[in-house]
Parts: structure tokens; sequence; C-alpha cells
């Protein structure tokens, strides 16, 4: 039976079901506990916004309060994992990848192919990612391309809680490397979620809206701006199909030459930087790919060169919005 | 007939020591020559010189034991039983090597004997053995893990934090600062800022010691106490082993950071390998002869182990595809 359940919600539920299922589940992260050796509450945080409150006290040692050093437990998780452990290890936000990269980049996502074939190693992380928090720089930044152009690592940024649910599940189920990208402005929204576990596999994009005149391709906290333009648009005679990427790594390309086959036009909306960002790589594959399909120049709506605002207004322009993605659609409607 | 042994290892488990050093040594001065014949591609870093480390600390290991390496990894793959034909094809880069010739001497890795891999990025190991020893924790299999450092990467990071993780954890993680003198080119006199690394170990709350690594039974006492530690849930150690390389830091290395006469003085004065075989010709235990004819025999395996590596296909063509993910 499906209810409204939050993405943040959504997650602790696909968490909680996993953690049930497989004992080979652990949890560890800085405050996911929140509270351990400190003189009040042992669970006092769940997560420091919340999202695995309630699961120490179900799972109690399989979640694991970490010091505050991101190269040792995202490596321990990592480490774990290729000793037949399935760690789900929250680095909070994605921001903080800088000091533990290597454990990722050069460690989990590299064992198989070094190692001819013999590692397996079933690591999540998951981590925040996003503006619009007022976070400023070291808190708000979409770092999603970076990992998607490693090879040995799967990523995924979930739209909504529905999606959120089955591709966490999915995620730990999974044999390789994932990075789980929760947008934090998505924590509050909600979406009919299934009671029972269920899985989304990767590289299978949603169509998130059908439409006929131009394919607008998004991800994350994008697909509802998308959205909220197509609204908007359809009053005007335009007619989006919005695609929700839902993984970039591997990514469903099929589904987008499709939908570019048959509209012609092609705007991409990514919240990160654009150069070698996700909208420049779907660009490039459909220029590639789509070539003759294409009847105007494709447009790409993305955040600008810069790192993420503190000041409101400043980081209100940052972030791209249904107004930005409506004018590049009728670009390209023209 | 050799004489009761007043060793802490009876005549045949000293001799199977004696094999897992000679190996070590025969594979690296082979490695050395090949290298230079420009049979070898790529970055080597040979062990030769620091075999009592390996030989000592692995003796207490099962094949259930992990263990993360470091850029120097040669010996430690031996000594944790790694395939010798399979690394000498893995170091020519072929198909027949232990990582498919995907790897490479800085990448050995045999998840099967418990090796997670030496590694090209130094210190980085530290957290993974803490993974290692985490989940050997959950499974309650009395299981420890070893991390090898340098003198250079005891100074990372990842050490660093790993040390204070495995206490906080109480992990049955090992922590091993194999200490040769020089990060590279750089001496750790100048570049480790404490005396002694056991200060270090008191810093991060366990047990430290510092041992003569050229002498093989003071380093197997020191791991065996250790490793007897982490298995009976007493959590980390760190142990220093003071040591010294007999080549540069990679082939190729004409080292003359060195003192004049330092590696002639290492060969002569510190060798691991004689001083043990004095050790146990001079008790009686075992005699000279039964140590050369380990000799030929290595000499043998190595000698087989680098023609069959020679002779051996490179990888397929298609093998640069495969084995990036499980699925994908």
């Amino acid at each position: 039976m499906a209810r409204m359940l939050s993405f943040k919600d959504a997650i602790n539920e696909a968490l909680d079901q996993e953690m049930a299922r497989d004992e080979s589940v652990i949890v560890m992260g800085e405050d996911v506990v929140g509270g351990t050796g400190s003189p009040g509450e042992d669970d006092a945080w769940g997560g420091v916004l919340g999202v695995t409150k309630g699961l120490y006290a179900k799972y109690g040692e399989r979640m694991m309060d970490t010091p505050l050093s991101e190269s040792a437990y995202v490596g321990a998780a990592i480490g774990a994992a290729t000793c037949g452990m399935r760690p789900v290890a929250e680095l909070m936000f994605v921001d903080f990848f800088g000091v533990c990269m290597d454990q990722i980049y050069n460690q989990a996502a590299k064992f198989r192919y070094m190692f001819g074939g013999k590692a397996e190693t079933p690591v999540v992380i998951r981590c925040m990612v996003g503006a619009g928090f007022r976070a400023a720089a070291h808190h708000s930044q979409m770092l999603t391309s970076v990992f998607t152009h490693i090879p040995g690592l799967k990523v995924v940024l979930p739209s909504n809680a529905y999606d959120a649910k089955g591709l966490l599940i999915q995620a730990i189920r999974d044999n390789d490397p994932v990075i789980f990208c929760e947008h934090k402005m998505l924590y509050g929204t909600e979406a009919d979620v299934p009671d029972e576990a269920y899985t989304i596999p990767f590289a299978e994009a949603a169509i998130a809206r059908e439409g006929s005149d131009v394919t607008v391709v998004s991800l994350g906290a994008m697909v509802g701006k998308s959205l909220e333009a197509a609204d908007a648009l359809a009053k005007d005679g335009i007619s989006c199909e919005v695609i929700d990427l839902r993984t970039t790594s591997p990514m469903d390309e099929d589904t987008v030459y499709e939908s570019v086959e048959k509209t012609g036009r092609l705007v991409v909306v990514d919240e990160s930087h654009p150069r070698c960002s996700i909208a420049s790589d779907v660009s490039s594959l459909v220029a590639q790919n789509c070539f003759s399909s294409l009847k105007a120049k494709i447009e790409m709506v993305n955040a600008p060169h810069v790192p993420p605002p503190f000041a409101a207004n400043l980081e209100d322009m940052f972030i791209p919005d249904a107004g930005k993605i409506s004018e590049a659609v009728q670009a390209v409607a023209a | 007939m050799g004489s009761a042994s007043p060793f802490p290892l009876n005549k045949e488990e000293l001799l199977k020591v004696y094999r897992t050093m000679r190996s070590i040594r025969e594979f690296e001065e082979r490695v050395h020559l090949e290298f230079a014949k420009g049979g070898i591609p790529g970055f080597v870093h040979l062990y030769a010189g620091e075999e009592a480390n390996a030989a000592g600390i692995m003796y207490h290991l099962t094949s259930d034991d992990r263990i993360a390496s470091t850029h120097r990894g040669h010996g430690h793959c031996i000594a944790k039983g790694v395939d010798i034909h399979g690394m000498m094809a893995e170091i020519y880069g072929k198909g027949t090597g232990v990582c498919a010739g995907k790897g490479g001497s800085m990448h050995i890795a045999d998840l099967d004997t418990g090796m997670m891999g030496a590694n090209g990025i130094l210190g980085a190991g530290a957290p993974l053995v803490c993974g290692a020893a985490l989940a050997a924790k959950f499974k309650g299999d009395k299981g420890v893990a070893i991390s090898f450092v340098g003198d250079g990467a005891s100074n990372q990071g990842t050490m660093l934090e790993s040390l204070n993780l495995a206490t906080v954890w109480n992990l049955p993680a090992i922590f091993v600062v194999e200490n040769n003198g020089y990060a590279e080119s750089t001496s750790a006199e100048w570049a480790v800022s404490c005396d002694s690394y056991v200060d270090r170990a008191a810093g991060f709350g366990m047990p430290g010691v510092s041992v003569d690594g050229f002498d093989f039974f003071a380093v197997y006492e020191a791991a065996g106490e250790a490793v007897k530690r982490a298995r009976n849930g007493g959590g980390p150690s760190l142990m220093e082993c003071r040591t010294g390389r007999f080549f540069g830091h990679f082939e190729g290395d004409a080292q003359t950071y060195r003192a004049d006469n330092e590696v002639d003085q290492l060969r002569t004065e510190n060798d691991c390998i004689k001083i043990i075989s004095k050790k146990v010709t001079d008790a009686g235990v075992i005699e000279q002869g039964e140590l050369d004819a380990i000799d030929k025999e290595v000499l043998a395996l190595i000698d087989d182990a680098v023609e069959k590596a020679v002779a051996a296909p490179p990888p397929a063509p298609a093998e640069l595809h495969t084995d990036v993910y499980v699925s994908y």
C-alpha cells in the first residue's frame, strides 16, 4: 500500500528495510546516530538533518557514529565492503568529498579493474548535494559530474521520494560502489511511496511528462523546476517532454535519443556548473547520436561558473529556475 | 641431526621462514636484473633487505586475515602466500598475471590469500584495513587486519586518522611502519616529527613497539603479541620495524642521497637473511647444506616464473573493457 511519504522518510525507510533484510548492511558516518559517548540522549540527532533518526534503536551497533575523519571512515566502509559487508557511509555534504576523494576514486572505483575482476566493493556513499539552503560555497555544490567521470563508480540523483526509496534499495543491493546524491531541498517533498521494499534499476530514465515539441532532460531538483516550466509553456502551446535521468552512471541514453528523435529539440537542465557537466555531456551525446534529428541548436541551463554564493539574492540567481528553463525552451522552439 | 631448537619455532617452521625470506630476496634480485635489461615495464619498487618484516609478521596470519600493502609490496605478497608465478606474470603485464595484467607491480592483489593490494597511493591502505578489521569484528571470526606503510606514508593523514578510528572502534587492526630511512629520497630523520613511532602510538591510545627489522625473531615476537592482542579483542597496535632497503626507491634510482658505503654496509652487516642463517646454523638447528638446498629450489622457482612470464601472452585486447563493474 502506498501513502504520502517525504523524501527524507523514504530514505530512512529504505535503510530500515535493507538493514532488516540483510545483516551485512551497516551504516556509518558523522552523527548518523548522533550523541555516541555524550552525556545526553544516545540517538540525539539521527543524522545532521534527521534522515537516519530511529534506526539506532532498531539496529544498535550496526549504526555507527564516526570521528570527524572522512578519509578513515569512508575508507573503512570501502575496505569492509571488500570483506563481505554492505556498508552505507554517509558523508553528510558532497562538498566534503575533497578530504576523502582518494578512497573513492583511486581505491573503491578501481579495485575490480586493477585486481583483474576479483574484487567486489558493494559500498554506498550517501551525500547531500545542491544549493538553496543559504549554506554557501562549502555546503551547496552539485558535484555529480565529477563522479560520473570516474570509471568504476555509479552515480544516482533521485528527484522524488518514490525514486529515492527504490534507487537507494537498488544501490544497497548493487555490487559496485554507488555515490548516492540526495538534494537537500527535496527532503521535505512528498510522493506516494509503497510500504514494501522495491527497487528501481539503474540506467532507466523516467519520462516525468510526455510531450512532442521540446525534450527537456533534467535530474534531481531540476526535474520539479522543469515540470513547472513545462506547465507554464503548455499554456503558450509548447509541449515539453521532461525526462528525469535518475542515474548519470550508468545513464539511459536511449530514452533521451528516442525523445529527441521525436521532438528534434533539446534543452538540458542541470544544477552543476556548465563546463564538463551532465548538461554538456548529454548535449554532446545527442549531437553525436541524433544530429540529423535536431531542428535547432541545443540549449543548456546550468548554474554559472562560480562557487555557490551565500547572499539570498545571489544564490537565487545561481540556481536554475523555471523562468530560465522556459526561456531556453522558447529559444529552441522558435 | 639438528639440536632441539632454542628458538620459538621448530626446525620445520624455521625452514619455512627461511624459504619465504629467500623467495622474496631471489624474486627482487631477479626483478632488479630483468628490469635493467628492459623486460619489465613501468615502475617497480623492491623490498630486498626488508624480508624479516614480511616473514616475521605474516607468519602469524592465515588467509582469512587481511593485509593492505604499499607500493613496495612484492615481499608482503610472497609472505602472504600469493602465487609467485602469478606475481611475476603480473609484473610483466601478462594475461596470466594474478590481476590479469591490469594491476602491475603497484597494484598486485589477491583477495583469496587476504592480500588487499599493493597501493600506488601512499597511506591509502590504512583506512581500508580499518574496514577489514571492522568486517572481522562484525563476523566475529577473530580475524585481524594489518596495514603496512613506510616511514614516508606514516605522516599521511589517512594513516593518522586510521590510528584514531581503530582505537575509537577498538578494531583488531595492526599498523606496521616499515622504517627504511627514506621516503623516496627524503630522510625519515628529517621528515618524521617524533623521535619514535612509539610516541605516536601513545598519542592515539594504543600500544606501540619499535623492533630491529633486520632480526626476524624480534619482528616475529613483537608481531605475535600484537596479533594475539587483536584476536582477543584487545584492540589495535602500532609497530615500527627499523629496516633498510638494498635498492633505490624505484628501479633506476641512482641513490645519490645515500652515504657512499651505506648499501654495502647494509648488505654485509645487516642482511636479515644472513643474520637468521647464522643464528639457526650456529645453534645447530639447521645445517648450511639444508639452507643451500632451499636456495637452489627457490632459484629454480624464480627462473621458471620468469621464463613462463616472458613466454605468456599479454591480456587479450578485449580485456581493456572488462571488469570495470560487476554489472553496468
